[in-house]
């Protein structure tokens, strides 16, 4: 019961947000700084109005490079996940690497991967696989791992092969720390996307906020910006809700369920 | 009847940080062609230990254990199990919890749908099929593992302990529908348990055994007739098995009168 006023949470959300933006809008109105330090959210809205088509290119391209940047950290994270959970070498190889990967700055790797890979889609998206495949490894992993120790000894009990127990038990046990990894990996995965972006190539949002840097155009960076925070959020909530459809069976989300019925 | 698992010489010492622990010495244990034998003892005697290796999951160190003459080196062909929990996935309604006994082994899952069923049906089950586990109450979920633990029609059923997290009633309860699946099953079944009376109810044998080192120190035979009435509980004779039980407990020290 806790939580089915949800479509009232949504609504206090939004009006919370709209309080915050009139208080800004009232602030600059009052203030009044100049307008390349701080616009009005009015200037953003009208600046987002005035040209959608090109907002909507820009915010596709980045769409499109973070999602395929998730998938892939996805299905490559499992198959990594998969792999220490086998071995205990690749254990100590992959998660050494994984480590490694995760302490260098991305920032500092982008050019290089711009070098390697061109300035089409290709950097942007190793460089949001890079970001978001860190999350995915550890919470399946663990997943993998936190199986019930009797479990495995009924499906020994019964022969059960490994790979039977891998699909049948593993999996399945590790689907609600997936989910976990997910949700961080997808924001993740748009950090990595727009930090391909401000490096190099000509599309995208980071792309857009490069540009309008340069020629002072502050309305146009928040524009960006705010198309950013929607995307991101938008993400955010899609993962959560397919982990609703996922795991309806999973102590997280069971008084949701039946309060559902 | 013939001689179905065989235990002799059975050692089985664990490495721990403050040196070996032998947790079984020199057991020597014959389970004869479908009877009821239970495995009484203490907690830390080792009754699970020599369970889980007459499974095949954990081998022993010293000794061998044999099915019809065959060393048990991992889990043979035929055997059911019931733990003490009853160890159902969540992810799976009931029905398809029983199920996974097939699946587990490569068995097709259609071909033991009917099985299953019938099963769930006997145990009570039947309208719960498509439930999921958290929706059904200890004795219930415990009644499932047990459906599932028969699907494959064992020869041989291992129980560690199957009803030890239960309450009273419900264990009565449970108690009466084992001794009916070993009636009508003709299988051999090894039950762990640490009730004297528990042990007595079900056992065609009693093998009590011992802690420091954990041993079997001897073997009761359970005449009493078959099928047993609950109320069989309260007979002399009946009390008088359970008696000579608490006696050699109370002779080894591990009960004090």
């Amino acid at each position: 019961m806790a939580r089915d006023s949800h479509a009232p949470g949504i609504g206090g959300t939004f009006a919370v947000l709209l309080v915050l933006l009139l208080c800004w809008e009232a602030a600059v109105w009052f203030f009044a700084p100049a307008p390349i330090l701080l616009p009005p959210p009015s200037s953003i809205m009208a600046e987002l109005w005035s040209s959608p088509r090109y907002f909507l290119r820009h915010a596709g391209f980045t769409l499109w490079t973070t999602l395929a940047g998730f998938g892939l950290a996805v299905v490559l994270g499992v198959a990594l996940a998969v792999a220490i959970v086998a071995s205990r070498w690749a254990d100590r190889v992959i998660t050494t690497i994984l480590v490694v990967m995760n302490s260098l700055p991305k920032v500092a790797l982008a050019p290089l991967f711009v070098i390697w890979m061109g300035t089409g889609a290709e950097p942007k998206i190793a460089i949001a696989v890079m970001l978001a495949i860190f999350s995915i490894v550890a919470d399946v992993a663990l997943g993998l791992r936190s199986v019930d120790p009797d479990a495995l000894a009924l499906a020994r009990v019964h022969r059960a092969t490994g790979w039977r127990i891998l699909w049948k038990v593993r999996f399945p046990n590790a689907l609600p720390a997936l989910f976990v990894g997910m949700k961080v990996a997808i924001s993740f995965a748009l950090v990595g996307a727009i930090v391909g972006e401000f490096v190099g190539g000509s599309a995208g949002l980071g792309h857009v906020i490069l540009i309008a840097q340069g020629q002072f155009d502050t309305v146009r960076v928040f524009a960006a910006l705010f198309v950013l925070g929607v995307i991101g959020t938008l993400l955010f909530y899609i993962v959560e809700a397919a982990e609703r459809v996922a795991l309806p069976w999973h102590v997280s989300q069971r008084s949701q369920h039946s309060s559902q019925r | 009847m013939g001689v179905c698992i065989e235990v002799q010489g059975g050692g089985k010492t664990y490495a721990s940080t403050r040196g070996p622990v032998i947790a079984l010495a020199d057991v020597g244990l014959s389970v004869h062609e479908g009877e009821f034998l239970a495995l009484l003892g203490p907690s830390g005697c080792g009754k699970s230990t020599l369970l889980r290796a007459i499974a095949g999951l954990d081998l022993l160190t010293a000794g061998a254990i044999t099915l019809r003459g065959k060393p048990i080196n991992q889990p043979p062909e035929r055997m059911g199990m019931v733990f003490q929990r009853d160890v159902l996935l969540d992810w799976r309604s009931i029905r398809d919890n029983v199920l996974l006994a097939a699946e587990f082994q490569g068995l097709p899952k259609r071909a033991h749908e009917a099985r299953a069923m019938a099963l769930l049906e006997r145990f009570g089950l039947g309208a719960f099929a498509d439930r999921h586990p958290w929706e059904l109450s200890g004795g219930m979920r415990q009644r499932a593992a047990i459906c599932r633990a028969l699907l494959c029609e064992p020869e041989i059923l291992l129980m560690d302990e199957p009803f030890g997290a239960l309450d009273a009633m419900t264990r009565d309860d449970l108690n009466l529908e084992l001794s009916r699946i070993q009636r009508d099953g003709a299988r051999t079944i090894v039950f762990v348990t640490h009730s004297i009376a528990e042990a007595v109810y079900l056992s065609d044998r009693v093998a009590v055994m011992s802690t420091g080192p954990g041993r079997v120190v001897e073997v009761f035979d359970i005449d009493l007739p078959r099928p047993r009435p609950l109320a069989l509980r309260e007979t002399p004779e009946f009390a008088r098995h359970v008696a000579a039980i608490r006696g050699l407990f109370s002779r080894l020290g591990i009960v004090k009168e």
